[in-house]
C-alpha cells in the first residue's frame, strides 16, 4: 500500500514538472529517454575529450618518426602499428581528433549559429531591402557547386592567407603572446624549434581558421532560410504583437521573446550540419588544402593509408581512421534524428 | 498555378545574375592565388621575357576587371569559353566534353542504382512499421551515409580489390565494364538513406488510403497491392526529389571517387584543372556545375510543391 502511495506521489510529481520545467529542460530529458540518442551523445563526448585533451593523452608526438619502425604492425608499444615515416597510428588519430573538434565546434558556432540566427533574423524581422538581399546572396551562394567552390578558394587563399597570419605574427612578438603560445601548447620547443617564431603558422591553427571561414561562408544559407521563416511565423503571434503594443524595444523582442523560440530549429539545424562538417575538413585535406602536412587530420591519415601498397600490406592504417570517422558522422546523424523527433514531438 | 508558373520564371529570370555573380567571383579568386598558367607550365624554365610575351598574347597581363569584360563580351557574343592553357590552346567544350560524358555516365549508374535499392528498401521498412526490421533497414543505409565517399572507397578497394580479388582496384577501361562496378556502388551508397527514407514517408502515407484498403478487401494479393497501388503511388514525387538532391551529392562524390580510382571524369579534371590554374576550364565548370545546381534546386522546390500542397499554399499567403 504505502508503495503504491509512493509511486503515485512520483508520478504525480513527474506530471507537474512536465507542466512546469523549461523547454529546454524538458528536451534534455525527453532526450536522455531515448537510448540511441545517449549511445551517441556518449560516442561523441569521448571523441570531444580525447580531441580536447590530445596533446595530454597521445603517447608520441604527431611529427616523431623513428625511421627503423618504418610500417611496423600493430604492436604494445605502437597499438595500430605505425606509418612509412615510423609514425605512431594511434597517436596520429588521437590528434587527427583534435583537428576534427577544433574545424567543427569553430564552423558550428559560426556558420550554423552565429550567422544563421543573426542574418535570418535581421531577414525576418526587418524585411524589405535588407531582406531581399540576404535571401539573393544566399540563393546565389547555394547555387553555387559547393566542393569544387571549396577546392579553388582555399588553393588560392591559403598561401595568402597563411603569410597574413605570418605578419601578424612578426608584429604582435611581444612576452605575453609567447607565453600565450606556450601555455596553450601552441608551439612545442621539443618537435620544432624554430616553431614558437610563428606558433599560429607553424601549430596548423592558420590551417584550422581558414577551413573554418571557407565552411562558414557556404555553410549559413539554409539554417538562415529556416531561421527566417520562423521569425516571419512568430511576428504573426499573438505574443510578439502583445510585446510590440506594450511597447518593448525591438532589441528585447528579438532577443527575449524570438531567439529562445528560434533555438530548438538552430539546434536541430547545427547537429544535423555536424557531420558534412567533419566530411568536408577530411576531404580538403584530401585534396591538398586543408590541415597540410605533417599536422595530423583524417583527411591525411586516410589519404596515407589509401595507397594500394599500403592498403595491402597494413589495412590498419586505412580502417581504424575510417571505422572511427564513420562512426562519429553516424552518431551526428543519428543524434540530430533524434532532436528533431523531440523538438518535433513538442507540438502534440 | 499561376502563382507556380510565376515562381519558375522568377527563378529562371534570376539565373543570368547568379552566373554573373558566380562567375566574377570565381574568376576573381582564380586570379589571386599564387602562380598563374604561365608559371605553371613552363616548370624549369625562367625567362621572366618570354612569360611576359605568352601573358600579352594571352591577355593575362590586363587589369583583371578588363579580363573579365572581355571574357564576359566574348561568352555572351560567341559562345566562346576561351581555351585550355594546359592542353595547349585547344577549345574549352572540345578539352571537357569527353570528361563530361564519363562522369554522367557514371552519374546516371549511381542513380539507377540508388533508385534501385532505395525504394523498395524504403517500401520495405514501411511496411515492416513496428517491428524491429523498420529502424533496422533505415539506420543499416544511414551508416552507409555517414561514410564520406572519401573513406569508402579505398575501404571498398581493399575488400573487393585487394583482398577478394572480385573487382580491379581502379583504371577505367569504357564503361560497360567491371572496372565501373566500384565507383558506381561508391557513389550510390550515401544516396540510399535519403531516398529510402522519403520513399518510406510517402509509402506510409498511402498505406492507409482507401484505395488500399478496398484492394485488400478486394483480395488481391500483398505483392500486387505493393507494387501496383503502393509503389506506384510513392514513387513520382519520390524519383523528382532525387533526380535533385543526387546531381548535387553525385558532383561532389565524383570529385574523390574519381581522384582515388583515376577515373578520367569532370571531378578529377576539375581537380588538376585548379592545381594547373586553367583558368578558363575552372571557369566553364564552374557556371556548368551553377546551372546545374539551379535547376537542381528548382526541381526539388517544384516535387516539394507536388507533394506537400500546403508548401504551395504557404508561399501564395505570403
Amino acid at each position: 500500500m504505502t508503495q503504491l502511495n509512493i509511486e503515485l506521489a512520483h508520478a504525480e510529481a513527474g506530471v507537474r514538472a512536465e507542466h512546469s520545467e523549461s523547454l529546454t529542460r524538458r528536451s534534455i530529458r525527453r532526450l536522455l529517454r531515448k537510448k540511441i540518442a545517449v549511445a551517441c551523445l556518449v560516442v561523441i563526448a569521448v571523441f570531444y575529450t580525447v580531441g580536447a585533451f590530445a596533446p595530454l593523452i597521445a603517447p608520441y608526438g604527431y611529427a616523431e618518426q623513428n625511421l627503423d619502425l618504418s610500417f611496423n604492425g600493430p604492436s604494445l608499444h605502437h597499438p595500430f602499428g605505425t606509418d612509412r615515416n615510423g609514425r605512431d597510428s594511434l597517436s596520429r588519430i588521437i590528434l587527427a581528433a583534435r583537428t576534427t573538434v577544433v574545424v567543427t565546434l569553430a564552423t558550428v558556432a559560426t556558420g550554423m549559429v552565429l550567422l544563421p540566427v543573426s542574418l535570418g533574423m535581421l531577414a525576418g524581422y526587418r524585411g524589405g531591402f535588407v531582406d531581399a538581399a540576404i535571401n539573393r546572396t544566399g540563393e546565389i551562394l547555394s547555387s553555387m557547386p559547393g566542393l569544387p567552390m571549396l577546392l579553388l578558394i582555399s588553393a588560392t587563399m591559403r598561401p595568402r592567407f597563411v603569410g597574413w597570419v605570418k605578419d601578424f605574427e612578426g608584429k604582435i612578438d611581444v612576452h605575453w603572446w609567447r607565453w600565450l603560445a606556450n601555455f596553450t601548447g601552441l608551439c612545442d620547443q621539443s618537435q620544432d624549434a624554430t616553431s614558437c617564431h610563428h606558433p599560429l603558422t607553424s601549430s596548423g591553427f592558420a590551417d584550422y581558421f581558414l577551413i573554418f571561414a571557407v565552411l562558414s561562408l557556404f555553410g549559413w544559407v539554409g539554417g538562415a532560410r529556416l531561421v527566417r521563416t520562423q521569425v516571419l511565423t512568430l511576428r504573426r503571434s499573438e505574443f510578439i504583437l502583445a510585446a510590440e503594443a506594450s511597447g518593448a524595444s525591438t532589441r528585447r523582442i528579438l532577443f527575449q521573446h524570438i531567439l529562445p523560440n528560434i533555438m530548438p530549429i538552430v539546434i536541430v539545424g547545427a547537429s544535423a550540419g555536424l557531420g558534412s562538417i567533419a566530411a568536408s575538413e577530411i576531404g580538403l585535406t584530401f585534396l591538398g588544402v586543408g590541415i597540410q602536412p605533417p599536422h595530423p587530420s583524417f583527411g591525411a591519415l586516410i589519404t596515407d593509408g589509401a595507397p594500394r601498397t599500403v592498403l595491402e600490406n597494413h589495412p590498419e592504417l586505412l580502417l581504424v581512421p575510417a571505422a572511427i570517422v564513420a562512426s562519429l558522422i553516424f552518431a551526428f546523424n543519428l543524434l540530430g534524428d533524434a532532436l528533431n523527433d523531440v523538438f518535433t514531438s513538442r507540438a502534440n | 498555378m499561376d502563382g507556380l508558373a510565376g515562381y519558375i520564371l522568377r527563378r529562371l529570370l534570376f539565373l543570368p545574375l547568379t552566373l554573373l555573380v558566380v562567375s566574377f567571383a570565381t574568376f576573381y579568386i582564380t586570379r589571386w592565388g599564387p602562380g598563374d598558367p604561365v608559371s605553371v607550365y613552363s616548370g624549369q624554365y625562367r625567362d621572366e621575357e618570354a612569360f611576359a610575351r605568352v601573358r600579352h598574347r594571352y591577355g593575362l597581363d590586363k587589369p583583371v576587371i578588363e579580363q573579365y569584360g572581355i571574357y564576359v563580351q566574348r561568352l555572351v557574343l560567341h559562345g566562346d569559353f576561351g581555351v585550355s592553357f594546359r592542353f595547349r590552346d585547344r577549345s574549352i567544350p572540345d578539352v571537357i566534353g569527353p570528361k563530361i560524358w564519363v562522369s554522367a555516365r557514371l552519374g546516371v549508374y549511381a542513380f539507377i542504382l540508388t533508385f534501385l535499392i532505395g525504394i523498395p528498401a524504403g517500401v520495405f521498412a514501411a511496411v515492416k512499421q513496428g517491428s524491429w526490421l523498420d529502424p533496422f533497414v533505415i539506420s543499416v543505409f544511414l551508416f552507409f551515409q555517414s561514410i564520406p565517399v572519401l573513406v569508402m572507397v579505398p575501404v571498398l578497394v581493399l575488400v573487393f580489390a585487394a583482398k577478394l580479388h572480385w573487382l580491379p582496384p581502379g583504371g577505367f577501361d569504357g564503361v560497360f565494364s567491371t572496372s565501373m562496378i566500384l565507383p558506381t556502388v561508391a557513389l550510390s551508397l550515401p544516396g540510399i538513406a535519403g531516398v529510402a527514407r522519403l520513399a518510406r514517408a510517402t509509402t506510409l502515407g498511402t498505406l492507409n488510403e482507401d484505395f488500399v484498403r478496398t484492394a485488400r478487401a478486394k483480395g488481391l494479393d500483398e505483392m500486387t497491392i505493393m507494387t501496383r497501388h503502393i509503389a506506384r503511388n510513392s514513387l513520382v514525387p519520390v524519383m523528382t526529389t532525387v533526380i535533385g538532391l543526387s546531381l548535387v551529392g553525385l558532383i561532389e562524390g565524383a570529385l574523390f571517387t574519381e581522384t582515388l580510382l583515376g577515373i578520367p571524369g569532370i571531378g578529377r579534371f576539375m581537380f588538376e584543372s585548379v592545381n594547373g590554374r586553367d583558368y578558363n576550364v575552372i571557369l566553364a565548370v564552374v557556371l556548368m556545375g551553377t546551372t546545374a545546381f539551379v535547376f537542381a534546386n528548382l526541381l526539388v522546390d517544384l516535387a516539394l510543391i507536388v507533394i506537400d500542397p500546403r508548401v504551395r499554399a504557404g508561399r501564395g499567403a505570403r
